[in-house]
């Protein structure tokens, strides 16, 4: 048993996690929590490009990029939030390049910008460029350069440690946060971590779906953590599917090769994205590309022998453009397909994506509790893993590595500032016998059930049932099923009883922070009678203004049950119109 | 990372399943006084990755077998082993390429943890020796600094590193001189030294031009063959020597 003693912990070394410690440390004593080495998350997997309206080669102004957010986001976005991040973009960028980032430049030297899907030139009228990129693997090189100034500042990084539970104190009556317990993956032992502040920035859980663009890793884990010590989770039933995965594999072919000119063509070589959005065509936004794509093949027009996608086209795309701005993405069709995109069309599919929702925070970052915006003072959270909320019912490309940026500064900063003004929080003896136990438990258990295989259920009935399109038959079905799996999941048992890197049990706790979000996201979705962004229902395919125009928050409670209540969305200038791209 | 032949129809899922033979190299430290082979067998399609057949035996057949892993598309760095005597990431290789009859053991010239998990720290400290940031210090004010097309093109295969250690591990000399900074310390230094911006060229030169540095590199070529990003690691590191012979970048 180990116990460490600061002021303030991140939880997570992604984009947020990083772009958060490099506002803390240095000010505070400060430590970074991940279960991977940092250079390894998922933020390094974004391709495209992060939009900020620098207006660097055609006219841009960040009401313009606000105005696309909060109409892409199907006017489920916070607006005061949105008018933060895209106003704030500027700066965050040009943070960036000061850091070292690398970005692709104009003949003029300048940060070059291209265009991205649902980004436009006043209110509609045209794709804009507005996403500031580093060819097509901008993630990376933010990833890289983040890390890099860490490495600068000598960020105190505790690698492969994963974090089991979160610790409040309520000594004074008012819950606050006071630390975590980790384990450590190299040695099995358990750590606890004191601390006035924690943020969490674990990113998302794309992992309850078979076909996704998320890493391995992605498990939800901070989400997971929170919500079983009663921090609800907000707009869970909205989960972005990509357009452009590939096929069979969901690896992410990002939309920035629509954005140099790439087309979406179905089986018959028709370029279906003209009938759906006349204006910009294959650039409109993801929800809505996807939902065409499955349209397309439900009506019988995919390609291949059983009609089950469509193609992503860049054969008409002149081979040096291809190189210079999409490399990584077209080596990807190379390597998984053995399709060479200069002169064959990829065969593509939507893939999941991205979860719009999470844990609920205001614009500094704080996690907040009710409709009321009730914070629990110390406790954090930013990027993927939060909702703030800027994507509303679907994000817009470029503004997940926006978010990061953007709310990992103020969450950090809001972070270092309280605890300056607080004492170190008093935990209970024994913080730690919780996961101590629930870490025995998998290791004697010896029931017949298998992480792998109730993981493997779960994903196949999140992928067929709560994905691009949903029905009220198709979610009872996922409901039923997440419910068998986690009836089974008491009765699983573990190969690996050792201390040393025990992923085997490092996978069954990761196990249940995906059945519970997969139960919260079904009966969100369940709930939510209208269809708006990425959450669409067949059974009610319009938007309701009238009685659906708020956020879900999810409670779960201590058997497992799911409480929903509901928070009203935060207006300002844009008022809700009909979506037309 | 490309190995194009023949294009193949993507409809992978419709080919017959083959059957893949793994030999892995284990070594569990609470029991193990020695690294053992242990030997499986599982039914994959050609389509499917390394990293998919060794989901498959710790999934199906042994749920103690340990190895690091997280993108599955080659952009994390996380699965670089030995397979079938090369430096490979897992996740970038399919069985229709590799064959079916796979060696895996863990990258070499590091300490070996359990199974295929190897010690990263020497790794990173010596990525951290060579200044890894960028090093400016004028004031750029409110604005970004200015960089041509040219310049940023000049660092541009450098940027592509991932970390996954393929090219340190594949290096003769690290194997027997674990002093050596490494390729992969010399390509993220090579980044700053030739990125118009950095203004730390001289200390990062003098970092390299020690005992430890770029000089002990014998050109074996082996670390630009293990690259799964494709970057020219040797000319990288040709072109550090220079910088420091010639005194210019």
């Amino acid at each position: 048993m180990h116990y460490h003693s600061y002021d303030a912990v991140i939880v997570g070394a992604g984009g947020a996690g990083l772009r958060a410690a490099i506002e803390v440390a240095g000010k505070v004593r400060t430590a970074v929590i991940t279960k991977l080495y940092p250079t390894r998350s998922h933020t390094g997997a974004a391709q495209g490009g992060m939009c900020a309206a620098l207006a660097n080669v055609e006219e841009d102004y960040w009401e313009w990029h606000a105005f696309d957010t909060v109409k892409g986001s199907d006017y489920l976005g916070d607006q005061p939030a949105i008018d933060i991040m895209c106003r704030e973009a500027i700066d965050a960028v040009i943070d960036l390049e000061h850091f070292g980032m690398p970005f692709s430049r104009t003949p003029e030297g300048r940060i070059d910008q291209r265009r991205f899907g649902g980004h436009t030139r006043n209110h509609g009228e045209a794709p804009v460029r507005r996403s500031c990129y580093a060819a097509d693997r901008t993630g990376h090189m933010i990833l890289q350069t983040l890390y890099q100034q860490c490495v600068a500042r000598e960020v105190n990084f505790f690698n492969e440690f994963q974090v089991f539970d979160v610790l409040f104190d309520e000594s004074s009556g008012q819950r606050r946060a006071a630390g975590v317990v980790a384990y450590e993956l190299a040695t099995g032992d358990l750590h606890v971590f004191v601390s006035k502040g924690v943020l969490f920035a674990t990113g998302g859980y794309g992992k309850v779906f078979r076909i996704s663009s998320n890493a391995h890793t992605l498990t939800g884990d901070g989400q997971g953590v929170l919500y079983r010590r009663g921090i609800p989770m907000q707009d869970l039933e909205f989960y972005q599917f990509h357009p452009t995965g590939i096929y069979g594999f969901g690896i992410l072919l990002s939309e920035a090769a629509r954005g140099e000119g790439g087309i979406l063509r179905n089986g018959l070589g028709e370029r279906f994205m003209e009938r759906v959005a006349p204006t910009v065509k294959d650039l409109a936004p993801r929800d809505m590309v996807s939902r065409a794509i499955h349209a397309e093949i439900r009506e019988g027009r995919g390609a291949g022998p059983d009609k089950d996608f469509v193609y992503l086209d860049l054969t008409h795309l002149p081979p040096e453009q291809i190189d210079a701005k999409l490399p990584d993405i077209t080596d990807f069709a190379r390597t998984y397909l053995g399709i060479e995109p200069k002169t064959q069309p990829i065969p593509i599919q939507p893939t999941a994506h991205y979860a719009m929702g999470g844990i609920p925070t205001n614009v500094e970052g704080e996690v907040i509790l009710d409709d009321k915006g009730t914070v629990v003072p110390g406790l954090y959270a930013a990027g993927e893993c939060a909702c703030v909320s800027v994507h509303g019912a679907n994000r817009l490309g470029t503004n997940s590595l926006l978010d990061i940026v953007v709310f990992g500064r103020r969450g950090g900063r809001a972070m270092a500032d309280y605890v300056k003004s607080v004492d170190h929080p008093e935990i209970a003896k024994g913080a730690e016998a919780e996961i101590r136990d629930r870490i025995e438990r998998f290791k004697a258990a010896n029931g017949g059930e298998k992480v792998p295989a109730i993981r493997s259920e779960l994903q196949q009935t999140m992928t067929e049932n709560a994905s691009v399109v949903r029905t009220a038959e198709s979610l009872r079905a996922a409901h039923a099923k997440i419910d068998e799996l986690t009836e089974r999941y008491q009765s699983i048992s573990i190969d690996d009883k050792g201390e040393v890197f025990n992923y085997d049990l490092v996978e069954a706790m990761e196990l249940s922070h995906l059945l519970d979000l997969a139960k919260g996201l079904v009966i969100a979705a369940e709930a939510r009678q209208e269809s708006r962004g990425a959450h669409w229902r067949d059974d009610f395919p319009t938007r309701d203004d009238v009685n659906w125009m708020k956020h879900s928050l999810a409670h779960r409670e201590d058997d497992g049950s799911v409480r929903l209540e509901f928070k009203p969305v935060i207006g300002g200038r844009y008022q809700p119109m009909e979506r037309k791209y | 990372m490309t190995m194009t032949a023949q294009p193949q129809s993507p409809a992978t899922a419709h080919e017959p399943k083959v059957t893949v033979h793994l030999k892995i190299k284990r070594y569990n430290p609470e029991v193990d006084t020695r690294p053992h082979w242990e030997e499986y067998e599982v039914q994959m399609s050609p389509g499917d990755r390394v990293l998919d057949a060794l989901h498959q035996v710790k999934w199906t057949i042994d749920g103690t077998l340990s190895f690091r892993r997280s993108c599955a598309h080659g952009v994390c760095g996380s699965d670089a082993v030995v397979i079938n005597g090369q430096n490979m990431l897992a996740c970038v290789n399919l069985i229709r390429n590799v064959g079916t009859h796979l060696t895996i053991e863990p990258i070499r010239g590091l300490p070996v943890i359990k199974d295929l998990v190897v010690d990263m720290e020497p790794f990173f400290a010596q990525y951290r020796s060579v200044l890894p940031y960028l090093i400016a210090h004028d004031d750029p004010g409110y604005k970004e600094r200015v960089q041509s097309p040219e310049d940023r093109e000049r660092f541009d295969d450098t940027t592509k590193c991932i970390l996954c250690a393929c090219c340190t591990t594949s290096c003769p000399v690290y194997w027997a001189n674990d002093s050596y900074v490494g390729p992969a310390a010399i390509v993220n230094a090579h980044r700053f030294i030739f990125d118009s911006r950095d203004q730390a060229t001289a200390e990062r030169l003098d970092i390299l031009n020690q005992k430890s540095g770029v000089w002990r590199c014998r050109t074996a070529f082996n670390c630009t063959e293990a690259c799964p990003r494709g970057i020219s690691v040797t000319k990288s590191i040709e072109e550090v020597k220079r910088a420091i012979l010639y005194d210019r970048v």
